[in-house]
C-alpha cells in the first residue's frame, strides 16, 4: 500500500540558491552583458530584469568523451532502402549519433549562447554592482504638500451624513443592554411569581393584582428607555492630511558636443538610470525631459538625446535657460518636485561660465530640489567646475561630482539619500 | 472483484481518495504478477517543484552547486517557452521508493504513472542484479542527507568557492569515479557516513604513509627504481585521487569521495536505461490492461491510456525530422513484449533461436531476465529475428577513412546475428565512454601522475583534453600527463598539465 504526500505545498524554491551560485560564479559575464544591455534600454524603464547572454564555452561543465575520428557503429530503426553492403554519402551534419551520449550537448547545433532572463533586483544589483540599493530610503521630507482627506477613526460629533450605522446601533444595543438588566430581571421574577400563584388553585387575588402592576410599572420602565439617543451615535472622522505631492520632473541635461563620446554617454546613462529610481521610490508620477545642447540647447527625445551625433562648441547657458523656461511654462513648482541633473566633460565657452552661474542662482536652484551636476572626464577641471563649485558651497541643494568611471556615480546620491536603518 | 464496483468513467480530475483505489487495485494485480517493490511513497508535486527535482539530477537532496542552477534556469526557460513538456513522473531508487506525480496529469496519466513508476521502475529497482549489488536503497536518503550537509559544513570552514572548485573538478571527472569491474565492498552506506570522522584521519594516516620521505627500509636494498605504482592501471580516477593524491585536506577527499559515490550510485541507471524503461512501459500495458480486463476501468479511461501509451513508445523512422537515436522505451517495451511471445506463442523460428525460452513460462522467464541483465548483456541475449524484421533495424559503419557510411548489415538472415551483436555494443558503456587509466605515479621524482587513454575502434579523445587535465592537476596538485597507448603499444603524449613543466 503506498503512502501519498501533498508536496505542493512545500516551498517550490528549493533551486534558488543553485540559482544564485551560479549568477556568481558568472558576475563577470552577466556584468558585460548588463553593459551592453544599457545601451538598449531606456531611462525610464527600471521595472523590468534583463535578458542575459553569456557565451556557452563559458559555463560548459567538460568531461573526457569521445572524438569524432574512429571507426563507429550504430543501429538505426526504420530501413526503409538499404540492402547489406550499400554505401552511402556521410550526412553533413554527424547528426546521425543524436542518440548518443551527451556529446551533443557541448557542441549542439547554433546554441553557442545560453540566454537566460534575471529578476530587477538582480538587474539593478548588477548594474550598480551592489551599492546596497535596495536598502536606500529618500532622507528629506521638506518635499512639497498636497493635502488629502484620509479616515481618521470615529467621532461622538459630525455631520448626519457620516453617522455609521453599525457602531451607532451597537452603542444603542450597549446602552439599551445596560439599562434595561436589571429591571429585566425583576421582570422575570414577577412573572414568574404570577405563573405560580395562578396555577394554585386558592385565589391571592390580591398578591396577584400587586405582581400584576408591578410587572406593569417594569415594563413601562423598559419601555421608556428609548431605542436610539443622542449619544449612540457615531461618525466617521475624516482628517486632512498633508502629503508629499507624488508629482516630479527630472530634467536630464546634456552636453553632446563633439567631445562628448559614447562611452561618456553611457556614464551618464547610468546616472540619470540611477537618479530616475530613487525618484520613482518616492514619486508616482515622474516625467523625464530630455535637454541636449552645444552651442544651442533643444528638447529631445530619449533615443536621439544618447545617441545622435554632434559637432561644435559648447554654450552651457543655453541649457540652463531653456530648462528655465520649460520649467516655468509646464512644471509649475506649486505641483512639481522639480530635479535636474546635468552630465557634461567640462568644456564650456568661457565667457559663458558667469552667465550659467546667474541663470542657475536666479532662475534654476530657487525652484529645484535637487541639482546635480556630473563632471565625466580624466582631464583637469575648466570654468565651469570651478564656478559651479562655488555655488555648492552656499546651495546644498546643488550637488557637483566629478565621474572618472561608473563607481563613482553612487557617492553622489549619498547625499541625497542615506541607508535605512535595517 | 466485484463487478458492482465498475466505475461507469473515472473522471479526468484525480483526488486522493481515487488515488488511492487505483494504488490499491494496480498493487493487487501487480502482486498477482509476482511483482515485488520497495515500499511506495507517492509525492504530489507541482511544476515548479518538478523543475527542482530536475535540476538536481534526481536526487532527492542535492548539494549546492552553481551548475544545478544552471540546469534549473535551463530547464525552466525550455519550459516556459514551451520547447520541452516536463516528465509527468521522477522516481527515485530508495526505500522507501519516492515517486512525484505532477498535480498538472490527469487521472489516467496518475493511474498510468503509478504503474509504471511505483511498480515497474520500483520493482525492477529491487531486483535488478545491478542495483542489488551496487546501490544502497535503504541508505541513499540518509547518505544525501549526509552530504548536503557535510558539503555545507566545508563551504563554511574553508569557502563557498574553495569547495566549490573541488566540486567543479569532480564533476568533470565524475565519469571516471566509478567501479565498472570491481565488485563492490559490503559497506553500506549507512555504515559509511558512521565511520567518516574516523576515516578523516585514517585516510591522512595512509596517504602520509604512502609519501613517507623516510624511507622505511634502506634504499640500499632495493635500488631498482622501477617499482611501478600503482601496480596495476586502476580505473576509478576518483578513488586513486581521494586514496593517494598527496596534498589535499581530510575535508577534500571527502567531497571527492561523495561526488563519486553519486556517480556510483547512479551508475547502474546509465548501464540499464532500455530495460528499466522498457520493464516499465511492459508493466504499466501488462497492469492497467489486466485491470481493464477485470471491468475495473472505463473505455474512455482506456483510450486515453493508449493514446499516452503510444505516444512513449512512439520511434521515429532514422529518416524523420523527430529522430534522435533509438527509443528506450520503445526498444525496451517490444523486447519485454517480444519475450512474453517468444514464451507463449513460439515460431520455428523462436525455438531454433531460443531454445531455453520457448515455449517455458513467461512470467518467470520476464523475472529472470529483469534481475539478471543490464542492456548490453539483454540485447545479446534477447533481441529476436522477429524483433529485428519489425523494427527494420540496420546497422551502419562510419569509418573516417572513407567517405562514405556502410551499411553493414540490414534485417535479414545474414544480418541477425550482426545487428545484434552491434546493438549490444550499442548499449555498451565502455565502447561509449573514454577509457582512461592511471597507469603510474613518478613517486621518487617530481610526484607526476600518468594517465593512458586506450581508444576503442581507433576513435579519439574529446578536444577538451586541455581543460580536464587541468581540473586533474587541481586534485593531484602535481603534474598530470595524459597518454594514448594505441594497439600496437605505441605511447604517444597527448596532453600535459601544467603545460611548461620546467
Amino acid at each position: 500500500m503506498a503512502h501519498f504526500i501533498d508536496r505542493r505545498l512545500n516551498g517550490k524554491n528549493k533551486s534558488s540558491v543553485n540559482r544564485q551560485r551560479f549568477l556568481n560564479r558568472h558576475r563577470d559575464q552577466i556584468k558585460h552583458s548588463i553593459d551592453d544591455a544599457i545601451t538598449q534600454r531606456s531611462v525610464t524603464d527600471v521595472s523590468s530584469g534583463e535578458r542575459i547572454t553569456i557565451p556557452k564555452r563559458d559555463l560548459s561543465e567538460p568531461f573526457f568523451h569521445q572524438g569524432q575520428s574512429g571507426i563507429k557503429q550504430r543501429v538505426h530503426p526504420g530501413n526503409d532502402q538499404f540492402q547489406t553492403g550499400d554505401k552511402i554519402e556521410r550526412p553533413k551534419q554527424s547528426s546521425g549519433d543524436g542518440g548518443g551520449e551527451g556529446q551533443a550537448s557541448d557542441e549542439g547545433l547554433g546554441a553557442d549562447e545560453f540566454k537566460f532572463e534575471i529578476s530587477r533586483e538582480e538587474y539593478l544589483d548588477l548594474l550598480f554592482d551592489d551599492l546596497e540599493l535596495p536598502n536606500l530610503e529618500a532622507k528629506e521630507s521638506a518635499d512639497l504638500m498636497d493635502y488629502k482627506v484620509t479616515r481618521a477613526g470615529f467621532s461622538n460629533v459630525g455631520q448626519a451624513n457620516n453617522i455609521n450605522i453599525i457602531r451607532s446601533l451597537k452603542k444603542s444595543i450597549a446602552r439599551r443592554i445596560a439599562l434595561t438588566g436589571a429591571t429585566k430581571r425583576r421582570l422575570k421574577d414577577l412573572q414568574e411569581q404570577l405563573t405560580q400563584l395562578q396555577s394554585q388553585p386558592i385565589g391571592h387575588d390580591a398578591q396577584i393584582k400587586q405582581l400584576k402592576s408591578d410587572i406593569e410599572i417594569c415594563s413601562k420602565k423598559i419601555n421608556r428607555v428609548p431605542f436610539i439617543d443622542d449619544f449612540d451615535l457615531q461618525f466617521n472622522n475624516y482628517a486632512k492630511v498633508s502629503i508629499p505631492t507624488s508629482k516630479a520632473v527630472m530634467f536630464c541635461i546634456m552636453d553632446v558636443s563633439g567631445s562628448m563620446d559614447q562611452a561618456t554617454k553611457d556614464i551618464a546613462k547610468r546616472f540619470y538610470i540611477l537618479l530616475y529610481l530613487f525618484l520613482s521610490r518616492t514619486y508616482k508620477t515622474i516625467e523625464v525631459v530630455y535637454i541636449r545642447h552645444h552651442t544651442q540647447a533643444k528638447e529631445v527625445d530619449e533615443h536621439e538625446f544618447f545617441y545622435s551625433q554632434e559637432t561644435g562648441g559648447t554654450v552651457v547657458s543655453t541649457a540652463l535657460a531653456l530648462m528655465h523656461e520649460i520649467q516655468q511654462e509646464r512644471y509649475p513648482t506649486s505641483q512639481w518636485n522639480v530635479y535636474a541633473a546635468q552630465a557634461s566633460d567640462g568644456d564650456n565657452w568661457n565667457n559663458d561660465t558667469p552667465l550659467c552661474g546667474t541663470i542657475l542662482l536666479r532662475d534654476l536652484l530657487p525652484n529645484t530640489r535637487y541639482f546635480s551636476y556630473i563632471e565625466i572626464t580624466q582631464r583637469p577641471h575648466q570654468s565651469l567646475w570651478q564656478s559651479y563649485e562655488n555655488i555648492s558651497r552656499t546651495h546644498p541643494q546643488f550637488v557637483l561630482k566629478h565621474i572618472k568611471d561608473t563607481s563613482d556615480i553612487y557617492p553622489v546620491f549619498r547625499q541625497l539619500f542615506t541607508k535605512s536603518k535595517s | 472483484m466485484k463487478p458492482n464496483t465498475k466505475t461507469a468513467d473515472i473522471e479526468s480530475e484525480w483526488t486522493f481518495e481515487k488515488l488511492e483505489k487505483y494504488d490499491a487495485l494496480i498493487s493487487d494485480v501487480a502482486t498477482r504478477f509476482g511483482l515485488t517493490t520497495y515500499p511506495n511513497q507517492i509525492e504530489i508535486i507541482s511544476s515548479e517543484q518538478m523543475m527542482d527535482a530536475y535540476s538536481s539530477v534526481g536526487m532527492p537532496i542535492g548539494y549546492n552547486h552553481w551548475s544545478f542552477g544552471k540546469k534549473f534556469i535551463q530547464t525552466k526557460q525550455n519550459y516556459s517557452r514551451g520547447r520541452m513538456g516536463l516528465a509527468y513522473e521522477i522516481v527515485i531508487n530508495s526505500s522507501p521508493c519516492i515517486s512525484y506525480l505532477m498535480e498538472e496529469n490527469s487521472m489516467t496519466m496518475q493511474t498510468l504513472v503509478i504503474a509504471h513508476a511505483c511498480y515497474g521502475h520500483n520493482s525492477f529497482f529491487k531486483n535488478n542484479y545491478l542495483f542489488t549489488t551496487w546501490t544502497d536503497a535503504e541508505a541513499i536518503i540518509d547518505y544525501l542527507v549526509f552530504a548536503k550537509k557535510f558539503i555545507s559544513d566545508c563551504e563554511e570552514k574553508h569557502g563557498v568557492n574553495n569547495v566549490e572548485n573541488i566540486i567543479d573538478s569532480c564533476h568533470a571527472l565524475m565519469n571516471l569515479g566509478v567501479d565498472r569491474y570491481k565488485r563492490p565492498s559490503k559497506v553500506s552506506m549507512r555504515e559509511e557516513k558512521a565511520r567518516q570522522a574516523q576515516r578523516e584521519e585514517y585516510l591522512q594516516s595512509q596517504v602520509n604513509d604512502l609519501w613517507r620521505t623516510v624511507p622505511l627500509t634502506s634504499n640500499e636494498n632495493n635500488n631498482d627504481d622501477t617499482i611501478k605504482f600503482p601496480s596495476q592501471p586502476q580505473e576509478n580516477l576518483l578513488y586513486f585521487i581521494e586514496k593517494n593524491a598527496p596534498l589535499l585536506q581530510p575535508w577534500q577527499r571527502e567531497v571527492i569521495r561523495i561526488v563519486r559515490k553519486v556517480a556510483q550510485y547512479f551508475y547502474p541507471q546509465k548501464q540499464t536505461q532500455v530495460m528499466n524503461e522498457g520493464w516499465a512501459t511492459f508493466w504499466h500495458y501488462t497492469l492497467i490492461n489486466t485491470l481493464y480486463d477485470d471491468g475495473e476501468l472505463s473505455d474512455s479511461f482506456m483510450l486515453e491510456f493508449l493514446h499516452h501509451h503510444t505516444n512513449v513508445v512512439y520511434q521515429p523512422p532514422y529518416n524523420s525530422p523527430h529522430y534522435s537515436g533509438i527509443n528506450p522505451y520503445t526498444l525496451g517495451f517490444a523486447m519485454f513484449q517480444d519475450i512474453r511471445r517468444i514464451c507463449e506463442y513460439p515460431t520455428e523460428e523462436d525455438k531454433h533461436w531460443f531454445k531455453d525460452i520457448a515455449g517455458s513460462n513467461w512470467l518467470d522467464t520476464l523475472h529472470f531476465a529483469c534481475k539478471n541483465f543490464k542492456d548490453e548483456s539483454f540485447i545479446s541475449q534477447y533481441l529476436s529475428p522477429h524483433l529485428i524484421r519489425k523494427l527494420k533495424l540496420f546497422n551502419i559503419i562510419d569509418n573516417d577513412k572513407h567517405n562514405y557510411l556502410e551499411i553493414n548489415a540490414i534485417h535479414n538472415e545474414q544480418g541477425y546475428q550482426r545487428i545484434r551483436e552491434a546493438l549490444s555494443a550499442q548499449y555498451n558503456l565502455s565502447n561509449l565512454e573514454p577509457n582512461i587509466q592511471v597507469y603510474k605515479v613518478d613517486m621518487t621524482g617530481d610526484r607526476s601522475l600518468t594517465l593512458r587513454y586506450y581508444p576503442h575502434n581507433e576513435i579519439s579523445l574529446s578536444e577538451n583534453i586541455d581543460e580536464m587535465t587541468r581540473h586533474i592537476h587541481r586534485l593531484w596538485g602535481f603534474d598530470v600527463v595524459l597518454e594514448q597507448e594505441n594497439g600496437d603499444e605505441v605511447v604517444t603524449e597527448l596532453t600535459r598539465c601544467p603545460k611548461s613543466s620546467e
